[in-house]
Formats: structure tokens, C-alpha cells, sequence
């Protein structure tokens, strides 16, 4: 997606200034990653997801190679090397590696049925086993396992999911926006079990039960370990580029070598990893403008979380917990399925949660974003953009 | 006992607030209401109502009704049967009387009852306990017009006819805002202004809605109305505009009269100066009443309510008499009166210092309706009047004392001390509509149940001396009687049995009837004879008529326009003033002076307009009115509180600045008592100096501090069910749309507020906090329906009530509107701000942006949203706000 949205960038700001190449091991058209729940839920087909058709690409002069995987980096040379296939040769590298699933690291993780969710070739390999109806385990209670869990009782299956924390999303959400996610969830006929630790993974040739460190076992048919991603940097470190957890890169997205630049969920900028498609994209906007020789530089993102999680309209952005010396607005209607915080410090909207009603977030976002002072709309921005014009005298 | 017809038609009846006595028709629905409209052959009213009245249908609920009787028992009230509260009533009296005398028992009375009611219990107290403690709430209302035309007339005659305002050329107003407290009659002057030209002149330290049709305002000092009219006394002396002839055959004492007015007001230039109006104003007045011969000067409680009522209502005659102005077409002196009763009080003798049938305590009227009422123990001297007797109770000196239909608690001067004195009678006999008054809770020891209006049927009269019935047309509720039969058990009880046989109202009214009659002649003023012989049925059949009726004459109009005065000599007085003063003196502890007074929507304690959400939502809180100048001084903020303290009491009250106030007067409404605000009971800072004739207190000058009163927090609750409130907050409660509305203050924790909800709430509730910004702000719900609603939040910001009240209102909210209701805000096409036409509900914002939209006239506006084209009285407050709108935002000069 990042890579996407970069060709999307150069094309505008530096059309023919570079014959461009996307190399890409999945097999298939860029697609939007975050909607691969919905293809699993039912909610959109396979290709409806893709970001471009291959005739956008056509039209921008972008080389296509997908299904190549890029064993190698040259950096001296300036040369990639591909599977079953000759060096590509580049002047600039763009790494948009991604990142992978994590698995945990307990016995029984490598049985038959115990999968990740990661691509679109999970997405299959998921569709199968709910169109079973079968059992299934979802580990992870964060946006990638709710996403599955969703998606999979969508799709027929009974799903169990497990989370290590006290509530969902907790990188995301405080407390009580986990507490009316779990209820909403739940009316979605997921059972949500937390504090449950993965002890170990049983089975005779195949996933047959799971076993927390409790004590607990469920029956299942399968695992899907959702509990986490890691930058995908191997290429980079073998090729010697400075790696840290991710890729690290500057302000202008360069790597330790120049000309090779990195974003995306694979590059690490000022110490932070970012695993969410905005940061990316914002990342493409500056690296674009400085590939076509403009000014450019990236400060970092305001992390903010703006989806649907299970069907829960989710948002979240910048000191969402609130921090020592701000204070929170909260407002909660449990039958409507809301609740909103707004969390302010020195008279500036600091953080939101939003769970439910999400109409205002980008305003909230920006709100944020730009530091200005709500004083004048303080009780009335909780209710909206609409509602929150300067009141007459 | 019930007159009710079963097949529910329309009965004709009178309306039940004001003196102006309209007839209504009121149509029951079979379900304990009734629609409600005026009536077209009513000559009071020609089918008008105002807001009040024609808000009457949403006051027949019986939920704070009082249903059966009640004896207070080992601390608490218990049901009894009737004749168990009948028993213990007259044997507790009986006691007293027996051991300290007739004089430790008095009754207090109600302009409200109903003559036949009134009758009996001026009857049983003066004729059989024997003891004249009887008065009547009449007395705060217009005892110095009744004094006032007794030293002039010698009766206490009204001489002239509503016709009189239709055909005069100058109505000249004096402390009347008839505009919000006789609205009928106000619009029918207005019509007559428009159709005739008729001028109309205001006479009042307030710049009331009345004086904003005024041709001339004159805004006095308060208390120097007797000057004004002095100095129009000799005005008229000195440009020949007396009427020799009528002085002199049919009158005496105008020398005295006009030495003492040139002593007190010479001439114009003086007047100005005792008045504090300018010269160039008192000249305008005294030329446009010298040049108009047909001048109706109508008065109210801006005179009456004085401790020189009596000489202001004197001071007015004077001029009348003095150019024979009076019992002609189109010109007399003309009292209005407050209560729908107040006459017909007066007719039975419920004042203190009156017999019976316009009678007083002079040998011969005593010894004619000993003979006439069979009644050797008569009382033979005046009793206490209402100040006098309350202070009489706090002595210890009355231990007995029955109220009937008022609730003295709030609306006597001194209400703090009234409300001691109640606690420490031996026996307090209340008989009520409703379970709880201010009254009632001050220690009742038996409750009555009593008819409503609706129930109870008898008659009336209007201030311009017509009797009108007031028909039943519900069931009463529970076990409520007549007011006449629960007095007449209690006398048989006594053992006077047989002055008390009576079977209905109709025998009650013949035996009154008969009375005016007895040995009169002509003699006296009241005399309805020739209504003595009506059968039952002519009785119930009876079209509204004025009296005098006397048996066998043709009907008399109007009075005194050939002298024939009811003196010994037949002679009217003229009385001499005193120099006007007020009673008491300001102070640099109490610079200012209260004034007091009725708001457009109210009646008296809102026991029954309180009811209707469409008159609560007017001016639901109880305020203060004060000048600009008076603020910046006194450091008070528009829509702020304010404490008013004087020697007697205080209130925390509402601000509203207003130019229509004079500097150094304040302003605050009646209505509110302890039953419905926390700090709103203004009877408790009201003195209780008395005219020295009339018995009335000085209700409209009390010195006054002022200082601004802060709360952190305001908000509001609305409710399905009546609320217990946390302690020490600002409250005041209205009734709304679907329950009750409580606005409040609160130097409290805002974080008090989810436990106390959460307390009080269904499961599902959606709240909203911001502890930092002050705003708690939540919503229970059953269904999709509001079942508690509570909004807090800083002083400036408690959210919109009239938005969410319409909300409120609703039986069931989608979602959308579930959305946004905890922002206060309106939904499209939602709110409309506060009511300001109280008859089709029309709200401020509606009629701002109708403005906005090029109506610039109440009649464009009546066109665009109906409102004030009922009643008409809330057209002042629209062409205020059309004045505004105009100020605000100058007409595209094509549109105008």
C-alpha cells in the first residue's frame, strides 16, 4: 500500500522523472490490506480490494513484477537480486517490505491449522476453514485478531478470541472504550476471553485444542495467531543498512545508504515504528516530493487509529489515556453503542477515542494535529463540527 | 350532589383567575377533562380568554389534588371519614370557644370561593360563634377600594360598567398593568382605542406591558398618586373645569378638600415636584383629563396595596366627583379587581370590618340582620383584620383558625412570620384542593377536602357588579364537597342547626339574596331581590346580570350620576388626603424599595396555573427586576442571582436588568413559594404596615438591600415524577410537557451528580462528563422514551431547557435525536426558545426569526405563527422584540 500511494505521489510531483518499477512477492495487484477482513467477512470480494487496475499502472509507466521476490540487495552495485529471475539494477530504492506476523513462540505452534492473518493468501486459507463452520481460535485481541475474529464469524465459524491484556486494543483504546468494544463484540457472537495467556497448542497430527496458563482448554479446529506484526527487515539488514526494530530512516525517508529510502511498517523513523496505513501514506507524500528534488520533510505521525473494528465504527488519536495534567470529556450511551473522550491539557484537544459514532474524528484528528485552542467550543465540539459554530450572545 | 350532565355537553361557566369574571365554555372529554373556550355571550368578555384562561383544561389534573379528609394523628396525617373530620372540627371549636371566648377562633377567607360559600361562613362566624375574626385574602387585593368608596360613596359601590370602556375617551391607568393581570378587558380598551382614538394614560414606577400603548406614561415616585391627583384636583379648581352644580347639590366637604389638595400639589409645577415627574408630563395629564369629558380612571393594587391606599383611591374619586365624571356612559372611577370572587366577597360581608350585604356593625344593621339570620350571639363590632388577626395568632391570642381557600403562608406580608404564627395554633382547619400548600405544611392539624372550579357550582361577581354562575362539569374528585355544605355540617355540629338547612347552592344564594333585599328600599346599594324567589332551575338556567337587581325596578346600570349617594345625608364625601408618604424609610442598609407584583401567566400561588406547562414556560423562575444603573451599582449581572433582603426575610432571585424599572425600585413577582423554589417566597420580605382604614399592607415599597449572589453550577432536571432535590440548591419547579422541570443553582460537587442520577435512573442512561469544564449533563431512558433528564453545567452554560423540554415532551426519541440531545442543542425544526405567546406556544426564536424574515408587526407575526392573536396580551413583548430586531439589524430601506 505504501508503495502504491508513493507511485501515486511521484506520478504527480515528478511524472517521467524516473522509470519506476514496484517489485512485489504476493501475486497479485497492490490491494488495501485493511479491508482484507471484509473480503473474509463477505463484505467485499477479493479483487474489489485492489487500490489501482493494472491499466492505472499502465498509463503511469510503472513496471509491474509481481510474484518476483527480492532475495538480495547490492548496495554496492545498486543492483536487487530476484528469485528466478536477472538483478534489477536501480538508481533510487524505495523498501516497502511491510511487516510480518508474529508467532508465538509456545509448542504446538507449527501444527497443521494453526495460521496467521496477515495476506491475501490467509484470507483464503481462512475462508476455507469457516465455510466449515468449524471452531476456531482467534489469538490477539488487538485490530489485526478482532479483524479476523470478525471476519471468520462472518463467515460461518465460531469464534473464540483470546487476548493476553485486561481489555482489547489496549495500544488503541482506554478502558472503558475496550469494555463497550468487548460488549459490542460479543453482540456479534464472538466469545472474547481476556487475560488468557497461550500456554500451549495440542494436537494429534493437527490443532485439537489450545491451552492457556491457567489451566483452561478450548477445543478448536484452528489457530489464527493475530498477536502481532514485526517490521519486515531482513532484506535491508543483510544488505548492512542500519536496522534497529525497523529500517532506519531520516526525514526524507533515507536509509543509512544513500539513495536507498524506506516506509511503511518496515522503517523506523526517530525511534518509531508505525503499523498503520497513515503514517505510511504520509510518509509517501514527503519521500515523493523529495525524489522530485522538492523541500520536503517527514516530523513524524500523530498516531491515530480511524476504522471499522468488527463492524464498530473505532477511532482513536494522539494521548488517548490522557496524561498527568490533562483532563478528559467523556461522553457514554451504551444501548446507542457510543462513547467518546476527548482529553484536553493546557486548553488544546490532546487525544480522542471515539467508538461508535466516529463522523467527527478526522475533525478531532486535525484538531489535535493543529494545536488550536477549544475553549470557545469546549462542550459543544463533543457533539460535533456542526454543533460547535461560535454561539450567538 | 353532582350537576354533571352525562352526556358530557357543553356548560356554560365563568372563569375562575381574574376580576374581569369571562364567561367559558368548557366542554368535559369524559376523561376527567375538558376543552376549554371562551364564551361568545358572555358581555365580560364576548368570547375572548386569555393565556390563563384558556389554558384552563391542563389544570384539571387531580395528581396534587386533595382527595379525602385528613386529621393530623400522632404527628402524621390520616384519612378519616367525613363525618369523623366534621365531628373532631366542631368539638375542637366548640372547646376553644368555651374556654377563651368567640374571639379566640377566626376564619380567613378567599376571594375565590364562591358567594354562596363566602355566605355561609361569614354567616356561621359572625351570626352564630359570634365573633366578626373573619376576613379574607379580598383584603390584600382591594380593601382600600372598598374603604375608599365607603368614606366617598358610603357603600362600597362600583359605579360604573365594562360598557364604560368601550365609550371612553381617556382610560387613565393607575398602578394597573391590566395588560397581564385583566387581559380581557385591557384588549377590549385596546379596540377601543384603535376603533375611537380613546387615549390611553399610565400612571406607574413601572413601565409595565400596559404603559406600552400609553398615549402618556407617567412614572411616578412610588406612593405619590394622591399628590398627582391632588394637584388635578385644583388644575381643574383653576381652569374652571368643575362641576358647580354637581358639588353642590350632591356632595360635601370639597372646600376642605381642595385647600388640602392646593397644599399638598398647588399647581402643576409642584405636583411635578412631589411626584418626580416633569412639569411639561403633569400638564399633559391634567389638560387631556380637563379636555376630555368621558375619563375612565381605572385603579389596582399599585394603589390599593399601600398604607395610604384608601386616600389614593379618595384622591381619584375626588376628581371624579368634582367634575361629575361618574355614573354617566363612557366616564366614571373604576376598580379592578384581582380575584374572580373579590366582589361577591365583598357582597357577603368577608371582609372583617363588614355585616353582611353591604352592611357594617352599626346598631341598626346589626340589630336588622340579627333579625334577618334568627342569630341572637351576632357579633356586634368589626374583627381583626387579616395583618391584625395573624398577629393576633402569633400572640397566642386566637387559637382556632379555618382557612378556606387561600394559602396565607405565601401571600401575607411578613410570610415568615405568618408561617410561625400557623405552627403555633391550637387548631389550623384547612380546606383545599390540593394535599400540600406552604400553608398546609405549616402544621395543619384537619384537612378539608373542597371543590375545584370545574366541581363546584354557585356563583360570582366581576368587577363591574355582574353575578355570573360557575357551573360544574366534572365529578368532584374523591370524596371533595361544597365548601357551603362542609360549613354547614361543622354549624349543625355547633348546634345551629337550623340556620344551616340548606340543600344546594341555589337555597344558599336565595337566602343572600333575600338579605340585600331585607329592609332596604334603596337604601343600600347591594339589593339582588329580585333574584330571592329564582326556583332551582332558574337558578342553574341564570344568564350572567348585574346588579343592583332590586324586585319589581327596572335594572339600573350604573350609579351616582344624579348624587342619591348611600350617606345619611345622600351626599358624597370628599375626602381630604393626608400628605403622601410612604410608611417606611430607605436606608444605606436598605436603599432600595421592592415593589411587588403578578406576572402575565400566573395566579397568585400557582396552585392551578402552575399546572399548565404552556403558563409555566413564560418565565419559569422567580427574578428580580432592576435597573441598569441599580446593577452596575449593586455589581449584579443579567440572569444572575441575587439575594434581596429587607427587615423581614430574604430571597435568592434571578436578575433581570430592565430599563422598565425605575432607579432605586425593584420588582418581584408573587407567585412563588416553598412548595415550588427553594428561595423564591417574596411574601417573606413584603412589611406588613397597614393603610390605617383599609387594613391593606403596604405590598409595593418594602426597603430593600440588594446583593449579587453567586453559583458555581446552574442546570435543570426534567422528570416524569416530582423530585426531592439535593439540599442546598437553588430550585424552582415548573410544570412541563410529559412531567416536571426543576432549574437550579448548585455551589455543591458537580461530581455529586451521576451517583444521584444513577440513584433515581432506569438502566439505560447516556451521560456526558467534563469535569473540568463544569458540565455533567445525562439522560435515563425506558424505551425510547425520556424518563430523567439532568443537565448541569458553569454559570453560563446549563445547556438549552427549552430545547430539551421539547424533547422531553416527546413519547419516544429515534435515534438521531437520541444523538444530539445531550448537546442541548436543537434538532431541526426543535425548540424555538421560551414561550412567549402563552396560548398557541410560540416561542422567542420563532418569533425572532419570523421578524428577521420582514414581519415587522405583532399583525404579521399573528398572520405568520398565530401569536398573539388570542389573547393579545404577549403583543407588547413581540413589538419589544420587533424595537430589538430593528435596533439590531436596520430594515432594508425598500421593506419599510
Amino acid at each position: 500500500m505504501a508503495a502504491a500511494k508513493l507511485a501515486e505521489e511521484l506520478s504527480q510531483t515528478a511524472l517521467g522523472r524516473y522509470a519506476i518499477a514496484v517489485i512485489g512477492e504476493e501475486p497479485r495487484l497492490a490491494y488495501n490490506r485493511v479491508l482484507l477482513s471484509s473480503v473474509l467477512a463477505g463484505e467485499a470480494a477479493s479483487h474489489e480490494i485492489e487500490l489501482k487496475p493494472a491499466t492505472w499502472w499502465r498509463e503511469r509507466g510503472v513496471t509491474l513484477k509481481y510474484g518476483a521476490r527480492v532475495t538480495a540487495i547490492d548496495v554496492g552495485r545498486r543492483e536487487l537480486q530476484i528469485e528466478n529471475d536477472e538483478n534489477v539494477a536501480f538508481s533510487r530504492l524505495v523498501l516497502a517490505t511491510g511487516s510480518l506476523p508474529l508467532r508465538l513462540p509456545v509448542p504446538g505452534a507449527d501444527l497443521p491449522g494453526v495460521h496467521t492473518f496477515r495476506d491475501s493468501r490467509d484470507t483464503d486459507v481462512l475462508l476455507a476453514l469457516a465455510a466449515k463452520k468449524g471452531r476456531v481460535v482467534v489469538v490477539g485481541g488487538g485490530l489485526l485478531g478482532l479483524e479476523a475474529a470478525y471476519g471468520l464469524a462472518r463467515a460461518g465459524a465460531r469464534v473464540t478470541l483470546l487476548h493476553l491484556m485486561d481489555r482489547l486494543m489496549e495500544r488503541q483504546l482506554d478502558a472503558p472504550a475496550a469494555a463497550l468494544l468487548k460488549s459490542l463484540v460479543a453482540r456479534k457472537g464472538i466469545e472474547v476471553l481476556l487475560n488468557a495467556s497461550t500456554a500451549a497448542i495440542h494436537g494429534d497430527g493437527r490443532v485439537e485444542e489450545v491451552e492457556l496458563a491457567d489451566g483452561r482448554r478450548l477445543a478448536t479446529d484452528a489457530v489464527i495467531f493475530a498477536a502481532g506484526i514485526r517490521p519486515n527487515v531482513a532484506l535491508a539488514k543483510e544488505a548492512g543498512l542500519a536496522v534497529n526494530r525497523g529500517i532506519v530512516v531520516d526525514d526524507v525517508m533515507q536509509t543509512s545508504a544513500p539513495g536507498i529510502f524506506a516506509l511503511g511498517e518496515c522503517a523506523e523513523h526517530r525511534g518509531t515504528c508505525y503499523g498503520l496505513v497513515e503514517p505510511a501514506y504520509e510518509q509517501a507524500r514527503v519521500l515523493a516530493r523529495h525524489l522530485a528534488g522538492r523541500k520536503a520533510a517527514y516530523q513524524g505521525s500523530v498516531v491515530s487509529t480511524n476504522l471499522k473494528v468488527s463492524g464498530v465504527s473505532v477511532f482513536s488519536a494522539g494521548d488517548f489515556m490522557g496524561a498527568e495534567g490533562s483532563e478528559a470529556m467523556v461522553l457514554n450511551d451504551a444501548r446507542r453503542g457510543t462513547y467518546k473522550k476527548l482529553v484536553i491539557a493546557d486548553g488544546r484537544l490532546t487525544g480522542a477515542v471515539l467508538i461508535g459514532e466516529t463522523q467527527d474524528a478526522l475533525w478531532y484528528r486535525d484538531m489535535i494535529r493543529n494545536r488550536e485552542p477549544i475553549a470557545s467550543i469546549r462542550t459543544a465540539m463533543m457533539f460535533g463540527r456542526a454543533g460547535a459554530r461560535p454561539q450567538a450572545a | 350532589m353532582t350537576t354533571v350532565d352525562p352526556k358530557l355537553r357543553t356548560v356554560r361557566t365563568a372563569c375562575p383567575y381574574c376580576g374581569v369574571g369571562c364567561g367559558v365554555l368548557a366542554t368535559p372529554d369524559g376523561g376527567g377533562g375538558a376543552a376549554i373556550s371562551g364564551d361568545p355571550s358572555h358581555p365580560a368578555n364576548l368570547g375572548r380568554l386569555c393565556s390563563k384562561g384558556s389554558a384552563l383544561g391542563e389544570t384539571l389534573g387531580l395528581e396534587s389534588r386533595l382527595l379525602y379528609p385528613m386529621i393530623r394523628c400522632k404527628g402524621g396525617m390520616q384519612r378519616v371519614a367525613w363525618s369523623d373530620a366534621l365531628d373532631h372540627v366542631a368539638t375542637r371549636l366548640k372547646h376553644i370557644v368555651a374556654r377563651d371566648g368567640e374571639d379566640a377562633v377566626a376564619f380567613y377567607l378567599s376571594g375565590q370561593m364562591l358567594t354562596e360559600d363566602y355566605y355561609v361562613a361569614n354567616k356561621l362566624m359572625k351570626g352564630f360563634l359570634g365573633s366578626a375574626n373573619v376576613d379574607t385574602n379580598s383584603r390584600l387585593c382591594m380593601a382600600s377600594s372598598v374603604a375608599g368608596h365607603r368614606r366617598a360613596f358610603g357603600a362600597d359601590t362600583v359605579p360604573g360598567t365594562y360598557e364604560d370602556l368601550d365609550h371612553a375617551d381617556l382610560l387613565v391607568f393607575v398602578g394597573s398593568n391590566a395588560a397581564w393581570c385583566h387581559p380581557v378587558l385591557y384588549q377590549r380598551m385596546l379596540a377601543n382605542k384603535q376603533a375611537r382614538g380613546a387615549k390611553f394614560v399610565v400612571i406607574d414606577p413601572r413601565r409595565t406591558d400596559t404603559s406600552s400603548e400609553a398615549d402618556l406614561f407617567l412614572g411616578l415616585k412610588p406612593g405619590t398618586d394622591a399628590a398627582l391627583f391632588s394637584g388635578l384636583l385644583v388644575h381643574l379648581a383653576d381652569h374652571g373645569a368643575l362641576d358647580r352644580d354637581y358639588i353642590n347639590s350632591h356632595t360635601s366637604g370639597f372646600d376642605e378638600t381642595l385647600a388640602r389638595a392646593r397644599s399638598l400639589a398647588g399647581s402643576a409645577g409642584a405636583t411635578a415636584l412631589a411626584t418626580g415627574l416633569s412639569e411639561a408630563d403633569v400638564t399633559a395629564f391634567f389638560k387631556l383629563f380637563r379636555d376630555t369629558p368621558k375619563v375612565v380612571t381605572l385603579y389596582s393594587q399599585g394603589v390599593n396595596q399601600s398604607a395610604q391606599g384608601t386616600d389614593k383611591v379618595n384622591a381619584i374619586l375626588n376628581c371624579h366627583l368634582a367634575s361629575a365624571r361618574i355614573g354617566k356612559p363612557g366616564m366614571g372611577p373604576f376598580s379592578l379587581t384581582g380575584q374572580p370572587n373579590a366582589m361577591g366577597g365583598r357582597e357577603v360581608g368577608g371582609l372583617a370590618n363588614q355585616l353582611a350585604a353591604h352592611m357594617g356593625f352599626t346598631p341598626p344593621d346589626v340589630d336588622r340582620v340579627r333579625r334577618f339570620w334568627k342569630a341572637p350571639d351576632i357579633a356586634t363590632h368589626e374583627g381583626l383584620k387579616v395583618v391584625a388577626m395573624f398577629e393576633a395568632i402569633a400572640r397566642g391570642e386566637i387559637k382556632a383558625l379555618w382557612v378556606i381557600g387561600t394559602n396565607p403562608a405565601v401571600s401575607l406580608p411578613d410570610a415568615d412570620l405568618v408561617r410561625a404564627a400557623l405552627k403555633k395554633l391550637e387548631l389550623l382547619v384547612v380546606s383545599e384542593n390540593v394535599r400540600s400548600n406552604d400553608t398546609v405544611d405549616a402544621g395543619v392539624h384537619v384537612l378539608l377536602p373542597a371543590q375545584a372550579w370545574g366541581e363546584k357550582s354557585g356563583t360570582v361577581t366581576n368587577s363591574e357588579r355582574r353575578i355570573s354562575r360557575q357551573r360544574a362539569f366534572l365529578a368532584p374528585a374523591g370524596e371533595a364537597r361544597p365548601d357551603w355544605w362542609i360549613v354547614s355540617e361543622v354549624a349543625k355540629r355547633l348546634g345551629f342547626g337550623s340556620a344551616f338547612t340548606y340543600n344546594s347552592a341555589a337555597d344558599v344564594f336565595r337566602e343572600h339574596a333575600a338579605l340585600s333585599a331585607f329592609e332596604n328600599d334603596g337604601s343600600r346599594d347591594f339589593d339582588i331581590g329580585a333574584l330571592a324567589t329564582l326556583t332551582d332551575d332558574e337558578y342553574d338556567a341564570m344568564a350572567p346580570v348585574q346588579w343592583p337587581a332590586r324586585a319589581g325596578k327596572p335594572p339600573e346600570p350604573r350609579f351616582f350620576a344624579d348624587g342619591a349617594f348611600f350617606t345619611n345625608d345622600r351626599k358624597a364625601r370628599f375626602v381630604a388626603p393626608e400628605v403622601p408618604a410612604l410608611r417606611s424609610e430607605t436606608n444605606a442598609a436598605r436603599p432600595l424599595r421592592l415593589n411587588t407584583g403578578r406576572i402575565r401567566d400566573q395566579w397568585h400561588t400557582m396552585t392551578r396555573t402552575g399546572l399548565s406547562p404552556r403558563l409555566s414556560a413564560h418565565l419559569p423562575e422567580p427574578f428580580v427586576e432592576v435597573h441598569l444603573d441599580d446593577a452596575l451599582r449593586y455589581g449584579l449581572m443579567h440572569d444572575g442571582f441575587a439575594r434581596v433582603t429587607t427587615d423581614h426575610g430574604q430571597c435568592i432571585l434571578k436578575v433581570v436588568v430592565s430599563e422598565r424599572q425605575q432607579r432605586g425600585m425593584l420588582f418581584a413577582p408573587i407567585h412563588w413559594n416553598a412548595t415550588n423554589s427553594s428561595h423564591g417566597r417574596v411574601g417573606a420580605l413584603v412589611a406588613s404596615y397597614t393603610d390605617p382604614f383599609s387594613g391593606q399592607p403596604e405590598a409595593k415599597a418594602t426597603p430593600a438591600a440588594i446583593s449579587p449572589y453567586e453559583y458555581v453550577f446552574r442546570g435543570f432536571i426534567l422528570s416524569r415524577t416530582e423530585l426531592t432535590l439535593p439540599s442546598h440548591l437553588w430550585w424552582v419547579r415548573a410544570t412541563v410537557q410529559g412531567g416536571f422541570g426543576y432549574l437550579f443553582a448548585d455551589n455543591g460537587d458537580l461530581s455529586r451528580w451521576p451517583a444521584w442520577l444513577r440513584a433515581r435512573a432506569t438502566d439505560d442512561v447516556a451521560d456526558y462528563m467534563d469535569v473540568g469544564g463544569g458540565v455533567y449533563r445525562a439522560a435515563s431512558f425506558a424505551g425510547d422514551r425520556i424518563e430523567t433528564c439532568l443537565f448541569v453545567g458553569p454559570g453560563h452554560d446549563a445547556g438549552d431547557w427549552n430545547v430539551v423540554k421539547t424533547m422531553f415532551a416527546a413519547d419516544r426519541l429515534d435515534d438521531d435525536q437520541r444523538r444530539v440531545l445531550l448537546s442541548g442543542r436543537a434538532p431541526d425544526g426543535v425548540g424555538g426558545g421560551p414561550i412567549v405567546c402563552a396560548c398557541f406556544g410560540v416561542g422567542r426564536d420563532t418569533i425572532c426569526d419570523a421578524i428577521a424574515a420582514g414581519a415587522r408587526t405583532p399583525a404579521a407575526i399573528g398572520l405568520a405563527l398565530k401569536a398573539g392573536t388570542n389573547c393579545g396580551s404577549c403583543i407588547p413583548e413581540m413589538k419589544r422584540l420587533i424595537a430589538q430586531t430593528a435596533a439590531d439589524t436596520p430594515p432594508i430601506a425598500a421593506a419599510s
